[in-house]
């Protein structure tokens, strides 16, 4: 490698470019030449280095130094100072200032932070952290100045509703506990968060696990429960881990155990981790793990609310929904509720992850269109290309496609529009993803995690397993679509617990906005999307072929023939369609057909 | 660790974390806070923990105090380190490994200055 | 002592030290069960054998719940275990050609242990670490980010 004893990053951002950015580069390049410096630093192109507004600027390495405000003519005189006496041009540098990062601040201006407040702010190992923030002022609210009914009609106000899917108002679900006659009751909180591609609750255990402790403390208090459960999945080890620590340093603290605070209210909490069973999200499967028993449903009702754990009313909740409960009683069911729709109340987190820039964790007010989520908070589809579906609600979710992305997201839009919130994955998917490919890994995924219980779900989502297998290779019959139509609304209506009734909509919702992609794998045999590797082909075009022998070579079974210097072949016949030919050509010659 | 048995003994910790947090700030202490969630650790975090830590120690460097914590929600970015210096604004950098990480604790930590090419917005 | 007698220490200690950490009781099986497994690697029959004896609770039972988690096995594993996330998020950004690739290197399918106990290579649901996808997981732990040409790296760090 080349050394250079100084680099030069000149931001060529849009901002920079309009000022002549590029002058000043041809004038530092120039310059180089000139002096002969030219063989030491090298001058390269980058982006966003922070100071556009009064560009052009560029960045000096190793030094760091950032220089502002620059003209062609302004580049001997830098030129000379820097680079050949070794000063630094105080006169160009930009200000270190705090701003700096305000003005690169704005593309998450649309997130509203309640439930993530803490997160990455504190350390969720030490407590004391998250009493700073007011950690534990709300249950010191509730356990000495508000009865049960009156933090039943303050959660009522706020309007907030179940964040694990189904959106049922959390008032009901405590009012429904604490009403059902019982010398014992129970909360539990759900952490099983198994949909791919949804690590929200992961993220607030890891990160603020105190917030869902306090929550749950102060579910307790308003439906008279003396124990609670954390049941969290097995593959989230660092959640377990930091959860446990933190019950236990609020145990120290007086926090949790006997007579909290000094009051005649004693609450314990304990962490249960699962074992790997998707159906365990299921708030009726993941009680009969707890009890030591098969994740199985039970059929509801009765409800848990009436005959849940060991048989006693239970009010079992999601991460999420705990998490809020501090904030609304510690600022008022009147703030909370000014976020979001009419329905929905407050804010959700998703899960932004597939084809698009920013992946993570965002939390935004309910209300906010997709286009609003997918293109301003996520910054936009990766490598610019056009976007095809967003998959909403978790495998049993939908995929919605580009005519969706102004719909408005809370729990009725999205049901209305074929998908659901579910607990707030979101996949989004460009043009080259094959919907029909899409459908079949999201019902290899539900059958696979079928429990087995009911008939409907464990053979009708093995038959419509085998039907989008067949399409896939390219072995679709007439009459395909029909009978997967029938299968889903068989499977949706007769199986007995939530993943059974949403197993369908994966391929329902393909079906209703990407059905002509079926028909195009059924009928012409062709994968319009050149995903399913039975239904397309690898074809070098003769006029781009150099013959240099480069896929040949690195063709692992050999299809590839062909003299050098001449145009090449790939027999489909041998071909397995890995790819590699097209990664390894150097002139793009192999196209996918 | 104090139990707390009412309300104003609550107010009590609360005012005795603020008052340590302040204190880290007013004394200009250097704080460097890595993302420790699971993504970080998959992105890495550890490595990068652990080579902030020996370079702090060969180094000799004193004032510094090294915390975590979790997940920013930024994962295309993880690794994510955070630099406080004092009462300053907490600046963000991804995707550090052990190379940036030195030269962070370097120009930042030891320079004053923040390292932009690395910065990232929140 | 012979390699079996061994086995059967190892077997009771392992059970012992779950018993003692949640308890002997039946509402505990699913804890135990894990933390047997954890430490045996698997969940030998012997184990469970020992678990309802000391539970009160018929092995039927237990072998219901055993076989019903993904995470718990009721057959030997490798010595080290690779998970790897199978689920969308890791599959449109490259999990495909990164399972190809681990499939090839270990020369394993989908729940297979080699011949020789070293690798034991497994799908698992999503880790949630989707924003750092691909995943895979050896043992205790997770790689983010990975790509094909990188799990030869990755593998190596486990043989010596």
């Amino acid at each position: 490698m080349k050394y250079f004893r100084s680099h030069v990053l000149v931001c060529v951002d849009p901002e920079c470019l309009e000022k002549g950015a590029h002058q000043v580069m041809d004038s530092l390049n120039d310059e180089l030449v000139a002096t002969g410096l030219i063989g030491e630093i090298q001058v390269l192109e980058t982006s966003r280095i922070g100071g556009c507004a009064s560009g052009p600027e560029f960045m000096v390495y190793p030094e760091g130094v950032h220089y502002v405000g620059l003209t062609p003519d302004d580049i001997p005189f830098l030129v000379d100072e820097h680079f050949l006496k070794g000063r630094i041009a105080t006169k160009f540098q930009a200000p270190v200032k705090k701003i700096v990062d305000e003005e690169l601040s704005a593309p998450t201006a649309k997130e509203v932070r309640i439930v993530l407040r803490n997160c990455g702010i504190i350390d969720p190992e030490n407590i004391e952290d998250y009493i700073a923030q007011d950690g534990y002022m709300a249950l010191a609210k509730v356990l000495g100045e508000m009865s049960s009914d009156d933090v039943l009609t303050e959660m009522k106000l706020s309007g907030l509703r179940g964040r694990g899917g189904a959106g049922f108002p959390t008032h009901l679900k405590w009012q429904f506990t604490r009403d059902s006659k019982s010398d014992l009751r129970y909360v539990i909180c759900n952490a099983d968060e198994g949909d791919p591609g949804a690590f929200m609750n992961r993220r607030v255990l890891e990160s603020d696990p105190h917030s869902v402790i306090e929550g749950m403390a102060i579910a307790a208090y308003t439906i008279g429960a003396r124990y609670g459960y954390v049941y969290c999945r097995a593959e989230y080890p660092i959640a377990v881990r930091t959860l446990n620590l933190a019950i236990n340093q609020a145990k120290a603290m007086g926090l949790l155990g006997e007579n909290i605070m000094g009051t005649d209210f004693s609450f314990d909490l304990e962490v249960r981790m699962g074992a790997g069973a998707f159906v365990c999200g299921e708030e009726t499967a993941l009680m009969n793990s707890i009890e030591g028993k098969r994740g199985e449903p039970r059929p509801r009702p009765p409800f848990p609310a009436v005959k849940g754990l060991w048989d006693k009313p239970t009010n079992i909740n999601n991460v999420e929904t705990y998490a809020n409960v501090p904030q609304i009683i510690l600022k008022g069911a009147e703030w909370f509720s000014s976020f979001g729709t009419e329905k929905s109340k407050g804010t959700k987190t998703f899960a932004l992850a597939g084809d698009i820039n920013h992946t993570g964790l965002i939390e935004v007010p309910f209300g906010i269109s997709l286009r609003e989520i997918i293109y301003d908070v996520g910054k936009g589809i990766k490598e610019d290309k056009a976007f095809k579906a967003v998959q909403t609600g978790g495998p049993m979710g939908g995929c919605l496609p580009a005519k969706d992305l102004d719909l408005s997201v809370d729990y009725e839009a999205l049901i209305a529009a074929g998908s659901m919130m579910g607990s707030g994955g979101m996949v989004v998917m460009d043009e080259g993803t094959c919907m029909v490919d899409i459908a079949r890994f999201f019902m290899d995924f539900i059958q696979d995690e079928s429990c087995g219980k009911c008939t409907p779900c464990r053979v009708g989502t093995k038959r419509i397993l085998e039907i989008l297998d067949r399409i896939c290779d390219g072995k679709g019959m007439e009459g395909d679509i029909e009978l997967l139509e029938e299968l889903c609304t068989q499977v949706k209506s007769n199986s007995l617990c939530g993943l059974g009734q949403g197993a369908p909509n994966p391929v329902e919702s393909t079906l209703r906005h990407f059905r002509s992609e079926y028909e195009a794998h059924i009928f012409d045999k062709k994968c319009p999307a050149k995903v399913c590797k039975s239904l397309i082909r690898y074809e070098i075009q003769e006029i781009a072929c150099t013959g240099c022998t480069v896929c040949a070579r690195n063709c692992p079974v050999d299809a590839i023939s062909g003299e050098r210097r001449s145009p090449h072949f790939i027999d489909p016949d041998v071909c397995i369609r890995c790819g590699i030919c097209v990664q390894v050509c150097n002139f793009n010659a192999i196209e996918v057909i | 660790m104090p139990t707390i048995n009412s309300l104003d003994d609550l107010k009590k910790v609360r005012e005795e974390a603020l008052r340590k947090r302040d204190l880290k700030s007013a004394s200009g202490q250097k704080q460097i806070i890595i993302g420790m969630g699971t993504c970080g650790i998959a992105a890495g975090a550890r490595e990068t923990m652990k080579a902030i830590l020996e370079k702090i120690e060969r180094e000799n460097l004193t004032g510094i105090s090294v915390t975590q914590t979790g997940c920013i929600g930024l994962c295309e970015m993880e690794p994510i380190v955070q630099v406080q210096v004092g009462d300053s604004q907490r600046i963000t950098y991804g995707k550090v490994t052990n190379e940036i990480a030195a030269q962070i604790i370097d120009k930042h930590i030891q320079g004053g200055e923040i390292f932009k090419e690395y910065m990232i917005n929140l | 002592m012979t390699m079996e007698a061994v086995f059967m220490t190892e077997i009771q200690a392992a059970v012992e030290k779950a018993i003692l950490l949640h308890g002997e009781s039946r509402s505990e099986l699913i804890p135990i069960l894990n933390d047997v497994n954890h430490a045996l690697g698997y969940l030998p029959a012997a184990a469970l054998e020992e678990i309802s004896f000391r539970l009160k609770s018929p092995r039927s039972a237990l072998f219901s719940v055993a076989s019903f988690y993904h995470m718990l096995s009721t057959k030997p594993r490798g010595e080290h275990v690779i998970q790897f996330c199978e689920s969308a998020p890791c599959h449109v950004v490259g999990g495909r050609e990164v399972w190809q690739t681990l499939r090839e290197q270990v020369g394993l399918e989908d729940g297979e242990t080699s011949a020789d106990g070293k690798w034991s290579l497994i799908t698992t649901s999503c880790l949630g670490l989707c924003g750092v996808g691909p995943v895979i997981v050896i043992d205790e732990d997770a790689y983010g980010n990975v790509k094909p040409d990188q799990i030869a790296d990755i593998l190596a760090k486990y043989t010596d």
